[in-house]
């Protein structure tokens, strides 16, 4: 086949840009060749490069607490956690391969972050999603919805690794664009982290696992551009997922690791050989010469260019210490696994690329990589008028509810804050029997065997937060996810982001991203929880507008002693319940606003980071002191909501509540306010006294809200509610709407 | 005596470990890895097929793993009167294989389910039960997209003749209703034996609550009894 000649508009239409092409020529010195053109076109896209975005990633604490290795320097963040061992944590988005093809796409964001996790020589021990759709009255948010939780359930259940924790958004604003954010979660013994690097001159380079094919070409520039009615045909640009493979290369490569036989390795995801040949040599300040003839190919016919922009998946590249070829083999082929020697580290710093006996492309690796010779870029930034509006919004203009408890059964009906178990249901959330806390409660509790410790985690974001206010939005998303970390016995650790934008190129949007980076970096420094890596997805548009901004925050926490270990939901009879921090009748974004009036307006809830981050404190000092038999923090749907999950959340013994709600200017402001840093315990009726007195010497305010009894949730003068129908409404909400009633 | 645990380890199994860990780190009973490819069972008193999704299950599950070389030997092993018990992927095997009558489903929900359920013991006259304590129902968790058992008329009364019909899914308070069972399984069974009483296979996944760091200790009983009878 004759390849196209390489000219300017080839070039444009590759999605580079001119001032691109000038560098490309520039740096080559020539013309490039079709397959070199399509190396930069795929390295220095959106979703490889960076180009847009890491100016201001740069901003973010990316060093300090526990950190092992700085973020950005390796496929995932790690963390020392203690007797040797440390934990390797990373978030990533699919969301233009979900939004055409739900089941793959899903799937094959799971398979690239684990990947992530085990090129470390980390075992996977958890993975987290973090969901986003548009109206579920909609029947293709319906396909969508489902399709994106069976493809994550397959993918993860087959590959052996729970499904434990994670959140699930509805939201008009997803409408034609899901976001699917999948992060996972591993363990390694810190002699054994390996790194993604390529050294050492004519040390062989090999790739292993499954064999290349013409699937998902173009997947990282597809995913650097919008979705338009034109997506559908980027079907072809999806990757398809084998778990089955995947397992087999998860336990091949932690073999080859333990025994030392490799100098790096690292995953194909976005730009398959490209990328990885590329990094690992420029990481290593060497060279490499590959030859394509020995790539194993699962179709006829494929060119050089095809193979090198190939994301076929459950593959990697690995640099083996010379004489360990034969041994390393043995190890794949044990496991029933492709393993051929491509080619070998040179140290003239240059990517060489042969095929059929001619030469396809000559390229300095360094001049690809991100930090290297791959553009960078601050793009104009201009706050979008409707904040003008939002922030001006009159609460008072609305309209009081008539009946405040069919208020509460509605808003506490919204599939934003009903059970997820329809979800999660379809996950298998305990093999690797380390689950301890499940999904459900604040944040997963996940047992680290041979330990009396274990991790706590979480995905946290409340897009229209952000979207009213990015800067104070963001750090609300930060905050909130420590507090579940705190809720659940653990200390922060640190924290993976996946920040999924609009297109860049419009300044409102550049705003945003910009303020929301802002915010998370000032929440990080706040709870010294370093920003250990992650990643941004820009061009989350749908036909009309850009999806809410949304920057998902995953993070990591440590429960140093198994009886810290705390759950959200109420346990005992007679014991007391506590409201910690106080009611600012902060409506602004709120699920209240948007059920009841359909409005997402206001300004977001006040953040005071300080105030924050002793509530934290006293929570977590209070726990480790045995005061506290349940935490909960209070979010989406205000404190009735969450008095009503405390009540019902363990459906073996569902147990009731009778409460007072202090309220302030107004009942439904009180009831709904979704006001931050407020947290609602339990404690057993003896410790009463002690436990008053010792948060009297902070400065948290704290109110007793009443008693755990019965069989109702009774908000004292206003209403009652049995526990069957809330229960009813909390699990069968979701089910009742995908089975069609 | 000691006794051993032989767990046979198939490409894509995954409950292997979480089996090793119960037996060996919980219970401190001998347990060793089979490999798929190989035919020595390693002089194991019992073999243990673990849950997963063996050589990736795409076609029907346990249709493949069902040739493996190991499963000759499990077979000649089971026909001497060894014991063998195979959990989930494992259970899916033993049918394949012809250990134990019947077949399995697509769940009726046509969904992947994976959560805690109520099991009622049919049978305490068996190695696999005869510790349990009477009347009790065991709290163990299922996980998987092919547990809906199905077989014909005269099939499952011979079952029910032969009290081979060993766990059902019952409700807390210990009613096989519909509302219980998670996959649509005929009658609501949940486990079986052979005929011998030697071969047993089930959905639920009794090594995932052994250990109490987990809150739940409910699926030891079945390991005990077995381990006790070996003893005897």
């Amino acid at each position: 086949m004759k390849e196209p000649e390489v000219t300017f508009e080839l070039a444009l239409e590759h999605g580079l840009i001119k001032e691109e092409w000038e560098k490309i020529l520039k740096i080559l010195g020539r013309t490039p060749t079709f397959t070199e053109l399509g190396i930069f076109s795929v390295m220095w896209s959106e979703h490889c490069s960076y180009k847009n975005s890491i100016a201001q990633l740069k901003t973010l604490p990316r060093s300090g607490g526990r950190l092992l290795v700085a973020a950005g320097e390796e496929n995932a963040g790690l963390i020392d956690i203690g007797d040797d061992l440390a934990v390797a944590f990373k978030i990533e988005s699919h969301n233009h391969p979900s939004a055409v093809e739900p089941y793959q796409g899903a799937a094959t964001g799971v398979g690239g972050i684990m990947r992530d996790i085990f090129t470390m020589g980390a075992r996977p021990i958890a993975s987290l999603n973090s969901l986003r759709f548009g109206s579920l009255k909609d029947s293709r948010t319906r396909y969508l919805f489902d399709g994106v939780v069976r493809g994550i359930g397959d993918y993860g259940n087959s590959f052996g690794v729970p499904t434990v924790a994670g959140e699930v958004y509805f939201d008009e604003s997803y409408q034609g664009n899901p976001l699917v954010n999948a992060m996972a979660v591993g363990i390694v013994n810190k002699k054994h982290v390996t790194s993604a690097i390529a050294k050492g001159v004519g040390n062989p380079v090999m790739i292993v696992g499954s064999s290349t094919g013409r699937d998902g070409i173009h997947g990282a520039t597809f995913a650097s551009e919008e979705i338009s009615e034109k997506s559908e045909s980027k079907r072809p640009s999806v990757q398809v997922g084998d778990p089955f493979t995947e397992k087999l290369l998860l336990e091949a490569t932690l073999e080859i690791i333990k025994n030392g036989w490799l100098i790096g390795i690292q995953d194909m995801g976005a730009a398959g050989i490209s990328c990885s040949t590329s990094e690992m040599s420029a990481k290593g300040k060497s060279g490499m010469k590959i030859n394509l003839d020995k790539v194993p190919l699962r179709e006829d016919g494929m060119t050089a260019y095809e193979i090198m922009l190939s994301e076929s998946q459950e593959r990697m590249l690995c640099c083996v210490k010379k004489g360990y070829e034969e041994k390393v083999k043995a190890v794949f082929e044990k496991w029933d696994l492709n393993c051929e020697i491509i080619g070998e580290v040179t140290d003239d710093g240059l990517l060489h690329i042969d095929y059929q006996g001619e030469r396809k492309a000559t390229i300095p690796a360094f001049e690809l990589v991100l930090g290297g010779g791959a553009p960078v870029y601050i793009r104009e930034q201009k706050e979008p008028e409707y904040l003008k509006h939002t922030r001006n919004f009159n609460f008072q203009s609305l309209p009081q509810p008539k009946n405040i408890k069919d208020t509460f059964l509605k808003v506490f009906s919204s599939p934003n804050i009903v059970s997820k178990q329809w979800v999660y249901h379809q996950y298998d959330t305990m093999v690797r029997t380390n689950t301890i806390v499940g999904p459900g409660c604040d944040a997963a509790v996940i047992y680290i065997k041979g330990t009396s410790k274990a991790l706590s985690m979480k995905t946290d974001c409340n897009s229209r937060y952000v979207y009213l206010n990015p800067k104070e939005g963001t750090k609300i998303a930060v905050a909130e996810c420590a507090r579940n970390i705190v809720c659940s016995g653990g200390i922060p650790l640190g924290v993976t982001n996946c920040l999924n934008f609009g297109n860049p190129y419009k300044p409102e949007v550049y705003w945003q991203f910009a303020q929301a980076i802002a915010g998370m970096g000032e929440a990080c420094r706040k709870f010294d929880t370093p920003v250990t890596g992650g990643n941004v997805s820009f061009y989350n548009e749908s036909p009309d507008t850009a999806v809410y901004p949304t920057p998902t925050i995953g993070m990591v926490g440590l429960v140093e002693d198994l009886n810290h270990i705390t759950t959200s939901y109420f346990k005992d009879e007679g014991d007391v319940i506590y409201l910690i921090g106080e009611d600012n009748e902060d409506l602004g974004g709120s699920e209240y606003l948007k059920i009841i009036h359909n409005i997402v307006s206001g300004n977001c809830p006040e953040i005071d980071l300080d105030k924050e981050k002793k509530l934290q404190q006293t929570i977590l000092s209070l726990i480790r002191n045995g005061f506290i038999k349940s935490a909960h923090d209070i979010s989406e749907g205000g404190i009735v909501s969450a008095l009503a999950e405390c009540c019902i959340i363990n459906q073996e013994k569902p147990i009731g509540c009778e409460v007072e709600i202090p309220v302030k200017s107004r009942i439904d402001f009180s009831l709904f306010s979704e006001s931050q840093s407020r947290i609602i315990i339990s404690i057993s009726n003896s410790k009463q006294k002690d436990f008053e007195v010792k948060l009297q010497e902070t400065v948290i305010p704290f109110s007793k809200l009443g008693l755990v009894r019965g069989k109702s949730m009774i908000i004292k003068n206003l209403f009652e509610v049995p526990m069957e129908e809330l229960s009813d409404i909390y699990f069968n909400t979701i089910p009742r709407i995908m089975s069609g009633e | 005596m000691n006794p051993k645990f032989g767990i046979v380890v198939f490409p894509g199994s995954n409950c292997d470990h979480d089996a090793y860990y119960a037996l060996k780190k919980i219970n401190n009973y001998d347990a060793e890895f089979l490999w798929h490819k190989d035919t020595d069972l390693k002089n194991s008193d019992v073999i243990i097929l673990p849950g997963g999704f063996s050589y990736g299950d795409y076609l029907r599950t346990g249709a493949i793993a069902r040739f493996s070389p190991i499963i000759n030997s499990v077979i000649g092993f089971a026909e001497k009167g060894g014991i063998v018990m195979g959990v989930c992927n494992g259970f899916q095997i033993l049918l394949e294989a012809g250990l134990l009558p019947g077949v399995m489903l697509n769940n009726i929900s046509l969904k992947f389910v994976c959560k805690d359920v109520f099991l009622s013991v049919e049978n305490y006259d068996t190695i696999f039960t005869n510790h349990i304590p009477s009347k009790k129902l065991l709290k163990i968790p299922v996980a998987h997209g092919e547990g809906n058992y199905f077989a014909d008329e005269q099939t499952l009364s011979e079952l029910e003749r032969n009290k081979q019909i060993l766990f059902r899914y019952v409700s807390s308070s210990g009613i096989a209703d519909e509302a219980s069972n998670p996959n649509g399984s005929v009658m609501n069974i949940a486990g079986l034996i052979n005929k011998r009483g030697n071969v047993m296979g089930l959905m639920p996944h009794p090594e995932r609550c052994c250990d109490s760091v987990l809150g739940n200790t409910d699926g030891n009983f079945i390991f005990k009894s077995i381990a006790r009878n070996i003893i005897n």
